[in-house]
């Protein structure tokens, strides 16, 4: 399987003309009791864009963390641009051209793109015109198309990561690490950022990319390292490598394949949504329809599976449904019981499971432990409460419980939401919703930002609690997670359900195109209709 | 996991005590500067303590200061600031006062009727805000104190003598007439000569257990720190946003009715005009300072009833006793900096200690490895 991956120890440069980027070797550290990284050994070209694969907690993090300066290794040497150097901390490191842009972006929203930029930087052009013109200068060189004059709180995710990036550049940075860039963005914009990062490598940057997206990583890397357990175990050519040796690589087994088929889809409906029409008020006074006439049906052990560019009315009709916002018109039935006018708890009460879209806004208390973020959602049920009164005992066991069988790496249930990686926080919440048995699970995006095996344990987690009758609605922004966990597929399109497929036979690209709006109905020319 | 419960009960006690010490010493340069002897000063205060009158003193205010905190933590606790506790305090021992000398219950039905009056009224006025905050969207800071100044005319107003006040002979105060003794909230004499503790003191700290109990071991509670931590995560949750801020105002109210019950239960059976005022905003800064924590509100209720009293003779010793207000200032001052300092630590902290455990491996140990 591994003929086109060499072992680490040909990860040296061959004799060129110019020393690598970034050289790091023999890059041990300890942490009290066990090693963390071992024996690491990476060679980043010159004007290259070099990925660093691996699972949660396989030691990237703290790699990185190491070549910007944050921790120190315990062995093992680090050169950048062919020269030794060691780093006590981040301003060392932004010193010698390394600019890190971190997952959560750090902006400050009322400030505009400039202010934002030159914030902490005022040494380097001053505030005023040479610093816009040197912002002006990087913008159009590495077509990032940044409007200095822009706040921040208008931007969109995607321009604030370009901000970002430029915020690296201005300080001088000719290395970027970049800390998982597409986990916030829509399929486009991830194009439009592979198009920024070859840009900086057209001109000699060098681009060090962390992800968990191996189909990106392979369209947008030349070089590709792979960490399992703290060491290397490879690098890989893109050319010649698919998605599935990759993945197979850095789990260090083979994947359990992602296609079972079986349906288990009956004729009892679970959810039913009839005509939903909603609509809100701009900032700016206008009217606009966010949900128009809306309508399908789950049935009890089936994945519904909506695609769609973000923005086209998903989170608005995930919020209707579970009782955040109220609908225009509408009828929403659950168990042939009507919900449209219940409130949340209810409906929660009720069996509607949630995986929100956004889980620091909803999903988690990040400054509270992860016990009480057990309870949050099911705080009326068992076993987190009896009656009137809570039962934090056992709240706390079940969350241990939690822990245990959704595999959520933390030393313990008393350490904030916050100091978990976002995988981490995200198998928590899958845990918590399908620990209350729901009829119908809302499940936007249950993958977004979890590594290869937690992805595949909490597909494996859907697909189970499917066979035993539970109705999905699942929302995401990989398609390949739509087509390969939904039995129905629907295409959302400017508040309305535009098109619809069959999950067996529609291909990515074509259900690609019907969420720009180019093709509506059912999406190929299947003789039967599917069941409604 | 012992080890981040130490921790963080190290990091909760830093606040306090950093804020304090930063206090101690900003306030001793203030006195060096304005050329008075600092030590001097500080074992006037400390010598006090050991008289017995002051010490019951210090106790019945910190009694009265621990309700206005407790009034203003409801609040705090999910994201509410309630000013108006002052307001609310004022009308609802003044209005307790008059329903309790026009009426005459036997025993401690009186009280009862009285401390429910308060509660009423307390409530009544943070309920105004709460509503106009859910139905208008009005920020609770600016409605409760333009209530706060309502309160102060609608008061005035109503203990005017052709209105419900009275006027005893011989003097310009204004009284609401003597509550029955029926309504007198019983004492506990220190000692002969050093005067009683409010029997109400005691209800004050039943309250603050109530307070712990209610917040960490109920839904209700549970529901509103959910709030205050985030409000969209508890909406998603399931908790009903308006009906919480609305709830939680009219807690906050009822509380603060109770404020003015020690001294009024207790002390002078009357609303007159010099019933005291300020104690509202005296518990913001007691409920910030103790953490909004019933344990450390009752510390900090102490502590400023301690700079409160044990000031107060000061002027003899050629001190001024503002001296005790600059200090509080300065506690006030270095508990906002030093708690967000800490607050900050801490989380960073944690973060790295959980890299590092996982890191490390230490782990809850996963069904995937048990089964190895």
């Amino acid at each position: 399987m591994l003929p086109l991956l060499s072992g680490q120890g040909e990860c040296v440069i061959n004799a060129s003309s110019s020393p690598p980027a970034v050289e790091l070797h023999g890059i041990t550290k300890r942490f009290p009791g066990v090693v963390a990284n071992h024996d690491i050994g990476i060679t980043v070209r010159k004007g290259t864009v070099h990925a660093l694969v691996g699972e949660n907690g396989a030691g990237k993090s703290t790699l990185m963390k190491i070549l910007y300066g944050m921790q120190k290794p315990d062995e093992g040497t680090i050169a950048v641009d062919g020269e030794q150097v060691t780093f006590g901390n981040p301003g060392d490191a932004i010193a010698r051209g390394i600019g890190m842009v971190h997952q959560h972006f750090m902006l400050a929203d009322n400030f505009t793109v400039l202010e934002n930029v030159v914030l902490g930087g005022e040494k380097l052009h001053g505030i005023g015109s040479a610093a816009r013109k040197k912002i002006m200068e990087i913008s159009d060189a590495y077509g990032l198309g940044v409007r200095p004059d822009a706040l921040v709180e208008d931007l969109g995710v995607a321009d604030r990561q370009r901000v970002e990036i430029l915020k690296v550049l201005y300080r001088g940075a000719r290395i970027l690490i970049l800390d998982e860039p597409t986990a916030v963005l829509v399929p486009q914009e991830v194009d439009a950022l592979f198009a920024n990062l070859r840009e900086l490598k057209a001109e000699g940057l060098t681009v060090i990319f962390i992800s968990h997206k191996l189909g990106e990583v392979l369209s947008v890397a030349d070089e590709i390292t792979v960490i399992r357990r703290g060491t290397t175990v490879g690098t890989a050519d893109p050319a010649h490598t698919t998605t599935k040796q990759l993945a197979e690589l850095m789990v260090g087994s083979e994947l359990p394949s992602p296609e079972t088929r079986e349906s288990t889809v009956t004729d009892v409906p679970m959810l039913r949504v009839e005509g939903l029409t909603l609509s809100v008020t701009d900032p700016d006074g206008a009217v606009r329809d966010v949900l128009s006439d809306v309508g399908f049906t789950i049935h009890k052990g089936e994945v519904l599976g909506i695609a769609g560019v973000e923005g086209n009315g998903q989170t608005e009709l995930i919020e209707t449904l579970v009782g955040m916002r109220n609908p225009d018109s509408g009828v929403i039935t659950l168990d042939a019981e009507d919900i449209s006018r219940t409130p949340t708890r209810k409906r929660r009460e009720g069996g509607i499971g949630y995986i929100p879209e956004d889980r620091h806004r909803h999903g988690v208390l990040l400054d509270s432990p992860l016990w009480e973020n057990r309870i949050l959602g099911h705080v009326t049920e068992k076993p987190n409460s009896k009656g009137w009164l809570l039962d934090p005992k056992a709240a706390r066991a079940d969350t241990e419980r939690i822990v245990r069988e959704y595999d959520v790496r933390t030393p313990g249930i008393e350490v904030t939401a916050a100091s978990l990686s976002g995988g981490n926080q995200q198998k928590l919440i899958v845990g918590r919703e399908m620990s209350h048995h729901p009829k119908l699970l809302i499940a936007a995006h249950p993958t977004r930002g979890v590594d290869v095996g937690a992805q595949a344990q909490i597909w494996d987690q859907i697909r189970e609690a499917r066979r035993e009758g539970l109705a999905v609605l699942l929302i995401s922004a990989d398609l390949d997670e739509l087509i390969g966990l939904s039995d129905t597929l629907r295409v959302m399109f400017r508040g309305q359900l535009v098109a619809d497929a069959d999950p067996a036979t529609i291909t990515p690209e074509e259900l690609g195109s019907a969420m720009t709006g180019a093709a509506a109905g059912h999406l190929e020319a299947a003789p039967e209709d599917e069941a409604r | 996991m012992r080890k981040f419960d130490k921790d963080r009960l190290i990091l909760g006690f830093a606040g306090p005590v950093l804020a304090l010490v930063v206090a101690f010493v900003l306030s001793t340069l203030v006195l060096l500067v304005s050329d008075r002897d600092p030590f001097e000063l500080y074992r006037l205060l400390f010598e006090q303590v050991s008289y017995s009158d002051v010490q019951v003193l210090i106790i019945n205010q910190a009694g009265t200061y621990y309700l206005a905190a407790l009034a203003v933590a409801v609040g705090f606790r999910m994201n509410l600031f309630n000013i108006g506790v002052d307001g609310q305090y004022r009308l609802a021992a003044m209005m307790a006062a008059l329903v309790g000398a026009s009426v005459s219950l036997p025993g401690p039905l009186q009280i009862v009727l009285i401390v429910v009056v308060a509660m009423l009224v307390g409530a009544f006025w943070a309920g105004i805000a709460g509503i106009l905050k859910t139905t208008r969207g009005v920020s609770e800071v600016v409605s409760t104190i333009m209530l706060n100044s309502i309160s102060t005319s609608l008061v005035a107003w109503l203990i005017l003598p052709k209105n419900f006040g009275e006027q005893a002979e011989g003097s310009n105060n204004l009284t609401t007439g003597d509550i029955p003794e029926s309504g007198w909230f019983p004492g506990l004499p220190l000692s002969p000569d050093a005067g009683e503790i409010y029997g109400f003191t005691f209800v004050a700290v039943g309250c603050g257990l109530v307070y712990w109990l209610v917040l960490n071991r109920t839904r209700f509670g549970f529901d509103l720190r959910a709030t205050g931590a985030s409000e969209s995560a508890a909406q998603a949750s399931g908790v009903d946003a308006k009906k919480m801020i609305l709830t939680s105002m009219l807690i906050s109210g009822a509380v603060a009715g109770l404020v003015g019950m020690p001294t009024l239960l207790g002390d002078t059976h009357t609303y007159s005009l010099d019933f005291p005022v300020g104690l509202g905003f005296t518990g913001i800064t007691i409920a910030l300072l103790g953490r909004n924590h019933p344990v450390g509100i009752a510390l900090s209720a102490l502590l400023v009833a301690f700079l409160d009293k044990a000031s107060s003779p000061l002027d003899q010793f050629g001190f001024e006793k503002e001296i005790a207000t600059i200090m509080q200032g300065l506690i006030v001052i270095s508990v906002v900096v030093s708690y967000e300092l800490v607050r900050r630590y801490g989380t960073r902290r944690q973060q790295q200690k959980v890299g590092e455990e996982i890191a490390a491996g230490h782990t809850l140990t996963t069904e995937k490895e048990a089964a190895l």
